[in-house]
């Protein structure tokens, strides 16, 4: 997120979470969704979950509207134990990624549902529906009933009719998914904007990591009813904390070998018979000798035809292919060891002009913080 | 228009005219007509070997006067009114034991579902009338039911059930509880669990959630069963003749009476076409829920 650099509440050790997960495990029979999870999120946040599809993050939202009871832990929402409170207590809305609407109101009356049970005069419910509608871009479509709508736009019915109570915390399953990236784009801008002037504390699953990076104040993957690592959306891309982190998001070269040396906060990585050990950030817990792999994003690979000499870490490969993606180009080269290292380039010249083509030698270089060492 | 589509929506309206309408005619035409003390019991009859001189005939043959004997009469609208009170009230009794019937049978385990809706389904495969019969063996005074619950020492005298207005519940409901489980069974399989939740969520406690929902859900359903349920039960011969007491009148059994007790066929007649008149009112009704539920897509 692009906003205040300051915000940044889970630094502060005086800040007091609105969400407070102590060691929450949930099983399902013997099955284990949720796995001994610790977790505060702060008011204001834009929380985003990431991660494989069953991994959890339907069961959490769940655990937190009130739909599932933790089997081990608690859960605090406001420094209050939700254990004994009911979902209708809770001032919580969710979306559910099924949508859940109901098929005998229609649109206005599915968004005006929770209205009607709220303490909301009744003559301010209409003006209520009526702004949400135009939000969602759906003012058109106030009397249909969702079974004559599109996929889309039931999703963003779901999404109004969450949005309508305006809740202190909102809970996004999958808000966006079946959306056209414009309109996505549009939502997205318009879900900050309703943060900003409200508030609200939003915790969103999505599978669009792009969206997580641009709406995100924090970003948890989780893997397995685990928590990979919760960290800022430039840190989790930058430096993840592990192989599993590092492939989930974005795109990434993975070179395996052993841990050399461990400076401070730059370490050695063994990884072919008579190169030069590669010298990239020392990731977490790494120990000399142990089985390590050094993770590096393909636009920080520098790609060139003369070997750079003023780069430690620079190996040679063939081009084995190049694929062409308009604004930029990926280079695939296949090194001597025969792992296959990804060099992305931004096209600022025309294709014609372009020195290196195919089964080329060149030189792949990096510098020593543009990748990071990781336990394996 | 061609020649084929005319025949295909031909087809219904023949089979209509010739399986009711001209049924309805003949009925109507005998409930106009006169007792007379021959074969077929009524005056006058249409000879058409008179031409139309005949049909002359018997059209200033014909009068009003069993309608008008019908008003004269207050076992008649006294019949109708107790007919309508019974069906609507066992109605209501049938929609009580249904609707748990088909939520239950909704929240089974899938693999149970089917063997319940065979179990629904299941008395159809018996004759009607041997099913009321064997109500009389349970209900009598020495039937099973009392015989029971004399054993259970519950009660000390057998409880008079048969032969009253209770019995007559009883076999509406039972005989007309698969009309009442199944439409609503099908539009409560709608239902989804999230829904619930999502009303909940919106701050619905439990009880409010099942109300907003599951029976707004299943309204059509339940239109449809008590329409399907009233109409048959408000002209019920067989159960208030062999449940039924003397004293409980439905207009069915007199109909019945007027037409084999006393071999009255113009005034049975006449007493037929009230009765159907009486019915156009819940079928239109009825036609206009399914119609609407048509409309709205499912
Ligand atoms: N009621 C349940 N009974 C048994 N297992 C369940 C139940 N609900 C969820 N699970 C299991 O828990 C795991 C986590 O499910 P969850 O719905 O939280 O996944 P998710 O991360 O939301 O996945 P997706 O991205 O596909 O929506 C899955 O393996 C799922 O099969
Ligand atoms: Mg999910």
């Amino acid at each position: 997120m692009t906003i205040n650099p300051a915000f940044a509440p889970w630094l502060d050790p005086q800040a007091k979470p609105i969400i407070d997960f102590q060691s929450v495990t949930k099983n399902y029979g013997d099955f284990t969704a949720i796995d001994n999870i610790d977790l505060k999120i702060y008011p204001r946040e834009f929380f985003a979950l990431l991660g494989p599809s069953g991994c959890g993050k339907t069961t959490l939202m769940r655990m937190l509207a009130g739909f599932e009871t933790a089997t081990k832990g608690t859960i605090l929402i406001d420094g209050q134990d939700m254990a004994d409170v009911p979902a209708h207590k809770r001032a919580v809305n969710m979306m559910f990624q099924s949508y859940a609407l109901f098929p005998h109101l229609s649109v206005a009356d599915n968004i005006a549902f929770g209205l009607k049970r709220s303490d909301m005069p009744k003559s301010e419910i209409g003006g209520r529906v009526d702004e949400m509608l135009r939000l969602v871009q759906l003012g058109k479509f106030a009397k249909r009933k969702p079974h004559q709508l599109s996929g889309g736009q039931r999703q963003r019915v779901a999404l109004a009719r969450a949005l309508a109570k305006g809740p202190k915390l909102l809970l996004l399953d999958e808000p966006l998914g079946a959306l056209d990236k414009k309109l996505r784009h549009e939502t997205q801008f318009e879900l900050m904007d309703i943060q900003e002037k409200t508030g609200t504390t939003f915790v969103i699953v999505t599978h669009d990591q792009e969206e997580a990076m641009t709406v995100a104040s924090r970003i948890a993957v989780m893997d397995h009813g685990r928590l990979a690592q919760v960290d800022t959306p430039d840190r989790v891309y930058e430096v993840p904390n592990s192989v599993y982190v590092a492939d989930f998001i974005g795109d990434v070269n993975i070179i395996r070998g052993a841990v050399g040396s461990v400076d401070s906060d730059i370490a050695d990585l063994k990884w072919s018979e008579g190169a030069a050990p590669i010298r990239a950030l020392a990731g977490p817990d790494l120990k000399p000798g142990a089985r390590a792999a050094f993770a590096v994003r393909p636009e920080k690979v520098g790609i060139s035809q003369s070997e750079p000499t003023d780069m430690h870490n620079r190996v040679q490969g063939r081009v084995e292919d190049i694929a062409y993606l308009g604004n930029m180009s990926m280079y695939f080269v296949r090194l001597a060891d025969g792992t296959l290292v990804k060099a992305q380039v931004a096209n600022v010249r025309r294709i014609s002009r372009r020195g290196i083509t195919w089964d080329d030698q060149v030189w792949l270089s990096w510098t020593d913080t543009a990748g990071i060492i990781l336990p394996d | 228009m061609n020649v084929s589509r005319k025949f295909l929506i031909g087809v219904p309206y023949v089979w209509l005219l010739i399986l009711f309408l001209i049924p309805f005619l003949i009925v109507f035409k005998i409930a106009l007509s006169d007792y007379a003390v021959s074969i077929p019991p009524y005056a006058p009859t249409l000879d058409l070997a008179n031409g139309w001189q005949g049909i002359l005939d018997l059209l200033s043959g014909l009068d009003f006067e069993n309608f008008a004997f019908l008003l004269d009469d207050d076992l008649y609208w006294k019949a109708y009114l107790s007919s309508v009170q019974i069906a609507a009230t066992a109605t209501l009794l049938t929609l009580l034991v249904g609707f748990p019937i088909a939520y239950g049978m909704v929240n089974a385990p899938d693999e149970w579902r089917p063997s319940l809706m065979m179990l629904v389904i299941l008395p159809f495969w018996t004759s009607f009338l041997i099913r009321v019969y064997a109500w009389i063996g349970i209900l009598s005074n020495e039937g099973l039911l009392n015989s029971f619950l004399l054993w259970l020492g519950v009660i000390s005298e057998p409880l008079i059930i048969l032969n009253t207005n209770i019995a007559v519940y009883i076999g509406i409901v039972y005989t007309y509880l698969p009309f009442m489980i199944l439409p609503i069974y099908a539009s409560l399989e709608k239902l989804d669990a999230s829904l619930l939740e999502a009303a909940q969520d919106l701050g619905c406690t439990r009880i409010g959630a099942f109300w907003a929902v599951t029976v707004h859900l299943a309204k059509p359903g339940i239109i449809a069963g008590c329409f399907l349920v009233f109409i048959p039960a408000l002209g019920e011969v067989v159960i208030p003749s062999l449940l039924g007491g003397s004293r409980t009148l439905m207009i069915g059994k007199v109909l019945w009476e007027e037409f084999f007790s006393n071999r009255d066929w113009t005034v049975a007649s006449a007493v037929a076409i009230i009765l159907l008149l009486i019915l156009v009112i819940p079928i239109v009704l009825f036609q206009r829920n399914e119609q609407k539920q048509r409309e709205a897509g499912q």
